[in-house]
């Protein structure tokens, strides 16, 4: 039988009690949202907190909506919430591909958005989501608050940018016209975590890409990111040519390694195929037409 | 600790570790042995129990978590001496041959068949997912599923109501 070693356990009722309850608990001490990285991770003893602090009665933290030319997600929004969103699917389609995707229908009652980003596994499908959307991060902690582009907010496998008494509140994606997004992701069987999967968003302007994003999950792609890939895009008119350009760079540009999901060869042809696929169906979204 | 939850309607309290899991402490605390506990490691589904009406995995869920939730197992299914329309398409078309992982797949069809009525196969199948049987080969578990759906009129769970 797997049982965590002992803790305490403390239920925050608002975001000013989770982190009053951080800083007065000390580095020890951790929240917990919907435990499904966490408790499995504590069973087998590879984190030991000596507080949990459940932040799953801060509806507070619990909304999507848009807010001027921003769509914002609270940390504690479930998968299934995102995967369902009529609001956040009509802007990023990308956010119910992935999601679909995502663990299995139980997990997804519990997981939130936030737990997914500040887990920081190397094959989370939601870091190569906002990635590709070049989200930004807002994160509360005792001083204040502050915002990180999530290109800095994911410092290494299973760590991020955070302090210990800093709770990361709320995820911010643009909004943009002209735009298409798309998920695509090879795993083994249902449930499972990703081979390779990749997100894309591309925006045309007047016929000519002016941004793109392209995340990358399960590869170690830097930052969950294809860069090299997502610069050749700009400024070119939408093609087979550069599609294909920027899916071979991004294959190039990441570093698979070989485990029970397949060889590196294989992953590094997933990811070719895979931005393929994204990136076509991202760009035929952008166009005003296919609503 | 102190935990209070209502269990298929009962309110019950007791006191317990923090890190005690929810599964054990309905198996352990208070006997109701029906939810089952498998691979402990978050991917088999067969501890599913509906929490506030979301199908869940009990052994991922801290049962301090679920103070104050309504807990359904899969002993609440049924009322006033009859069987759920979903234990009885289980019966109908053999959907089980150990048993183990029967009684979190009827929750997770309870609640599938609370919000969608009429679900198509490829529903159901997406509704079990999460669960593994090692016996069935599912076709068996999605035709009691499908039995269930026809001879529904309402659902036999007290509680279970969900956004
Ligand atoms: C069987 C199984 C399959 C899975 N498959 C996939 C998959 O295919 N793809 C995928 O992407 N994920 C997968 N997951 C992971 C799933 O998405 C988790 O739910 C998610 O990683 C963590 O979310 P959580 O809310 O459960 O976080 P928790 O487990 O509660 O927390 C995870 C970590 O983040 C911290 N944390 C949580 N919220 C905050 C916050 N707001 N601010 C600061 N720190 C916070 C916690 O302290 C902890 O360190 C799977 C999980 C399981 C059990
Ligand atoms: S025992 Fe809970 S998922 Fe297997
Ligand atoms: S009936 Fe044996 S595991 Fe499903």
């Amino acid at each position: 039988m797997q049982v965590p070693a002992p803790f305490d356990y403390k239920r925050a009722s608002t975001l000013a009690e989770a982190i009053a309850l951080l800083r007065e608990c000390g580095p020890d001490s951790r929240v917990i949202a919907g435990g499904h990285s966490l408790l499995p991770m504590m069973k087998l003893r590879l984190a030991r907190p000596e507080v949990l602090i459940d932040i799953n009665h801060l509806s507070e933290l619990d909304y999507i909506k848009v807010d001027g030319n921003t769509l914002k997600i609270g940390a504690m929004v479930r998968h299934v919430t995102l995967q369902k969103s009529h609001l956040a699917a009509e802007y990023y389609p990308i956010f119910a591909e992935a999601e679909e995707q995502i663990a299995d229908p139980l997990v997804r009652n519990r997981g939130t958005v936030g737990g997914s980003l500040c887990q920081a596994d190397p094959a989370e499908d939601l870091s190569a989501v906002f990635s590709a959307l070049k989200a930004d991060i807002l994160i509360a902690g005792s001083y204040g608050t502050r915002k990180l582009p999530i290109s800095e907010f994911h410092t290494g496998p299973y760590t991020t940018a955070l302090n210990p008494d800093e709770i990361l509140t709320e995820i911010d994606v643009p909004l943009r016209s002209n735009t298409g997004s798309a998920y695509e992701k090879v795993e083994r069987r249902v449930g499972d975590w990703a081979i390779a999967a990749v997100g894309t968003m591309v925006r045309v302007d007047d016929g000519l890409i002016s941004e793109a994003g392209i995340g990358l999950t399960a590869v170690r792609a830097d930052h969950f990111r294809a860069k090299e890939a997502e610069d050749s895009l700009l400024g070119r008119s939408p093609s087979t040519e550069a599609i294909a350009e920027a899916a071979s760079l991004a294959a190039r540009h990441c570093n698979p390694f070989a485990d029970q999901r397949g060889p590196e060869d294989y992953k590094r042809h997933l990811v070719e195929e895979l931005a393929k696929r994204a990136l076509s169906r991202a760009l035929n979204r952008s166009l005003p037409e296919v609503h | 600790m102190r935990v209070n939850m209502s269990v298929n309607g009962v309110e019950v309290s007791d006191e317990i570790e923090p890190r005690l899991l929810l599964v054990h402490f309905l198996r352990e605390n208070l006997r109701l042995t029906g939810t089952h506990w498998g691979c402990d490691t978050s991917n088999c589904g067969t501890c599913t129990v509906l929490m506030d009406g979301m199908p869940v995995k009990s052994c991922t869920v801290l049962a301090a978590m679920a103070s104050g939730s309504q807990i359904t197992t899969v002993e609440g299914l049924g009322a006033n001496g009859e069987l759920d329309p979903v234990q009885q398409g289980f019966i109908e078309m053999h959907g089980l041959q150990c048993g183990f992982c029967t009684s979190g797949m009827m929750l997770s069809a309870r609640w599938l068949l609370d919000h969608n009525p009429n679900p198509s196969e490829k529903e159901i199948r997406e509704a079990i997912s999460g669960q593994i049987c090692r016996c069935t080969g599912y076709e068996n578990i999605v035709r009691s599923i499908k039995w269930a759906a026809a001879h529904s009129q309402n659902s036999g769970v007290q509680q279970g109501v969900e956004a």
